[in-house]
């Protein structure tokens, strides 16, 4: 049986209505003051250290950069997002089998095999890559100019900055989670103002087209919604 | 042990298609029913309500509908000599977990297999003789013939509510529909879903061609709906949430959609949630099974649940679980090919075009999960094998199925996959870009079955079951005709960019990319107790009051989606369960 009573659809329809008569006044963003993110120079991480955090920071700023058109990782609040991954149950494996032994130097396509889980793998990587940067120029990753982060970002991708085999899996979990903070809901904490969704088209969770499947060729006109009746 | 249930005339080991199935028919019949289901419960409301289920990340990235390995999973490698190692999250395949199981977080293509498919070992020795058979194949036959299950086959197609335009109705031929499928016996009970873009300019390309094109037969109401249950569906609004999500609209056929709200109103049925089967005990003399010990989640215990009749409707890699720590039916060992349990374990064998067309728009977050045009001009009724050096074939199909950034963002080939330049990328590539899918068969090997692990265990001590799988060359050959054949049609369309993704001979299995959840064989049927575990009616050789259901019995994977064939087997089997077991409990073969 379902565990709670929860409002119907057509709750959910009125309460968004209401929402959109009011965004057209010029309300602000987001309606209800208690899920307002915070700025990201004043967000107070929940997993990460200082220095994880200010990595974070550097190098989700690389991989979707703020340069040129459309958002960044930083206007999107990407750190955000991975942050409150790694505290929650994607950080800690719980829905993996992470049961020994493991052999973490098998190849990429034997799958998530370190012992690590996420969060741990960040733990462990991020000092160990900031040693490589230091060997490298002296400087941790986050005190390098764009172009040597750059390079030390492919270096990373490419196996030639060499990691333990337990964190060699960090660079596409790094890229994968700083795509997945760029895209997601904007509940996660990332995509932040449904920027990434604005930018390249895609209308979020409007997710009711019927009018639209004979309209070929047309680009969709509207804007994006999220979960929370959010409008961009 | 802690506890014994009431006894019940019948045990149905999970609810989802299968074991919904088997308790609305044999709820019929009166007889005292129980379902044990591993997993949550979850109806349409609250669990696949708007709008949280219309969630990416969620549930398309952290598998939240699915199957968790912490619960279940299986061990892999590629042959013998390599060591398996542990599926520890999701990525090659997703099954299912909860009430519905994968029924309710599938696309919703639902195919029935070509005649020949099903007599696929008889089709080749007519027509090209047994020695292009390779060496290392064991390709079968069903035990059962087309013209045998076709009723229930529109059975299951009345039942799920499907979408569709016939092209074989007795034998003639339909225009519009599918000129190769086998003869169904009447029109589908709904008309086909409206087309995308992308799906018209496919459909253009292949007429120009001389190719034959259809809708996709989808499990996806077109229209308002009633079927013989009673249940309503309503017609779909093209959320482009179907895989990986439950329907928020009562559109996509799912055991929740079809039967369960009929099944749950009949007093003799109940079901248990969080009860986890772990065995099936049997009597002292071997020949039948008195039950199934599960432990209830809720209360932290085993329990032993007593019944005359065990209706095994899990998963297919879990029924296979099942039977392998039950000791039903002999472990199958490849290097003598004897012994039956985990024996033709088959997957599908897929390949891509993508094509970039910069001034089209093509909107891919409108669709649906079995939207589309299709051809079978390749399929397994239409390929040479003598010729072509293969045993197989394919049907195509293109139409957006979801434009979700997070897993849908295909960009040219060489694009860098950070930085500036892909950020550039995304913009000028999302949403102009369209595909064609082929779809092909998977057939059986020696080297390719399931086992028990000798180091991994699961959360109750029992050992995992270890799959044995790697690409074979036959199917990889196949692959790369359809490469041939889709990259000259999408190349006919002048896109701006076209890649084609077909693995090549020699590639290995990667079990981090989504491929399918089609899973096949481990539990096959057979005419003779030597080949499978089932009969023709997939009833265990070796105990007469244990039926397995589901894509386990598939004795080589076919060219279609699974779900068509496993509905139809379902209905089938319950059928000879109400015919002809009932009256008289025994081997039925």
């Amino acid at each position: 049986m379902p565990d709670s009573t929860p409002p119907s659809r057509r709750t959910f329809l009125l309460a968004s209505s209401a929402g959109m008569a009011v965004s057209g006044l010029g309300m602000p963003f987001f309606a209800n003051a208690k899920d307002a993110p915070v700025e990201l120079d004043k967000y107070q991480p929940e997993y990460l250290n200082a220095e994880e955090w200010s990595f974070i920071l550097a190098a989700t700023a690389r991989l979707i950069p703020s340069e040129g058109d459309g958002p960044g990782a930083l206007e999107t609040h990407v750190p955000v997002f991975i942050d409150r991954q790694l505290a929650g149950e994607y950080g800690s494996a719980k829905d993996w089998y992470m049961e020994g032994p493991h052999d973490p130097t098998v190849g990429a396509d034997r799958g998530w095999q370190t012992p690590l889980n996420p969060a741990e793998l960040y733990r462990k990587a991020i000092p160990a890559f900031n040693a490589w940067c230091q060997s490298r120029w002296n400087k941790d990753f986050k005190d390098l100019p764009a172009e040597q982060q750059d390079e030390a970002l492919t270096a990373l991708q490419k196996g030639e900055a060499k990691l333990a085999p337990e964190l060699s899996i960090f660079f596409t979990t790094l890229l994968a989670n700083t795509k997945e903070g760029y895209f997601a809901d904007p509940m996660y904490g990332g995509n932040y103002g449904m920027q990434a969704w604005s930018y390249i088209g895609f209308p979020g969770a409007r997710a009711s087209f019927s009018e639209w499947v004979d309209q070929h060729n047309r680009k969709y006109p509207l804007g994006p919604v999220s979960i929370k009746g959010e409008r961009a | 042990m802690a506890r014994i249930e009431k006894k019940k005339d019948v045990v149905i080991v999970g609810l989802g298609w299968t074991g919904a199935i088997a308790g609305i028919e044999l709820a019929a019949e009166g007889l005292e029913i129980v379902a044990l289901e591993r997993g949550r419960d979850q109806n349409t409301v609250p669990e696949f309500k708007y709008p949280n289920q219309i969630d990416e990340l969620r549930y398309g990235v952290r598998f939240k509908n699915m199957q968790h390995p912490s619960q279940q999973t299986v061990t892999v490698r590629r042959s013998a000599s390599e060591t398996a190692l542990p599926y520890r999250s999701l990525g090659s395949f997703l099954p299912g977990n909860g009430v519905g199981g994968a029924g309710t977080h599938w696309n919703g293509l639902l195919w029935r297999p070509q005649a020949e498919e099903i007599q696929l070992r008889s089709y080749v020795k007519e027509h090209w003789g047994e020695s292009i058979i390779p060496e290392g194949m064991n390709l079968m036959d069903y035990p059962v013939s087309y013209d045998e299950l076709e009723p229930f086959f529109t059975r299951f197609d009345h039942v799920a509510g499907i979408s569709g335009k016939a092209g074989n109705i007795k034998g003639k031929i339909q225009p519009g529909g599918n000129p190769f499928e086998g003869w169904r016996s009447e029109e589908y009970p709904m008309p086909p879903l409206p087309s995308t873009y992308d799906s018209t300019k496919f459909e253009a390309a292949c007429k120009a061609m001389g190719y034959h094109t259809f809708p996709a037969p989808a499990a996806i109401a077109s229209t308002a709906y009633v079927n013989p249950y009673g249940m309503q569906m309503a017609p779909c609004n093209f959320c482009g949430f179907c895989e990986r999500f439950g329907c928020y609209q009562y559109s996509k056929s799912s055991p929740q959609t079809t039967i369960l709200d009929a099944l749950k109103r009949k007093p003799n049925f109940t079901y248990r949630t969080h009860a986890e089967v772990l065995r099936v005990e049997s009597s002292a003399d071997g020949k039948t099974a008195t039950g199934v010990t599960y432990f209830d989640a809720t209360t932290q215990e085993e329990v032993f649940q007593p019944a005359d009749l065990v209706i095994l409707s899990s998963f297919q890699l879990n029924n296979v679980h099942l039977l392998l720590v039950s000791g039903i039916g002999k472990p199958y060992d490849p290097v003598t090919n004897e012994g039956v349990t985990g024996k033709n374990y088959a997957y599908q064998m897929n390949g891509g075009v993508t094509m970039f067309f910069k001034d089209d728009n093509f909107n891919p977050f409108i669709g649906h999960g079995a939207n589309g045009i299709c051809i079978d001009d390749f399929s397994v009724n239409q390929n040479d094998f003598g010729k072509l050096g293969f045993i197989g074939g394919a049907y195509w199909r293109s139409g957006a199925f979801n434009g979700q950034p997070i897993r849908t963002m295909p960009l040219p080939a060489g694009t860098p996959s950070w930085g500036g330049k892909w950020k550039e990328s995304i913009k000028e590539y999302y949403g102009h870009a369209m595909s064609i899918g082929t779809h092909g068969s998977h057939m059986a090997y020696r080297a390719n079955h399931l086992d028990l692990d000798p180091t991994y265990k699961d959360p109750h001590g029992r050992p995992l079951m270890r799959m044995t799988f790697n690409w074979q060359e036959n199917d990889l050959k196949m692959n790369q005709y359809m490469k041939l054949k889709a990259g000259e049609v999408g190349r006919s369309m002048k896109p701006d960019v076209i890649q084609l993704a077909f693995k090549d001979v020699g590639t290995q299995y990667d079990v981090r990319p989504y491929q399918t959840t089609h899973t096949t064989g481990g539990h096959i049927m057979s005419e003779s107790p030597l080949e499978g575990v089932v009969n023709r009616y997939c009833q265990a050789w070796d105990k007469h009051n244990v039926f397995v259901m589901g894509a386990g019995n598939f004795v080589q994977n076919t060219q279609y989606n699974p779900t068509g064939m496993v509905g139809g087997l379902a209905y089938w089997t319950v059928n000879a369960i109400r015919t002809l077991y009932l009256r008289n409990p025994r081997p039925l073969v």
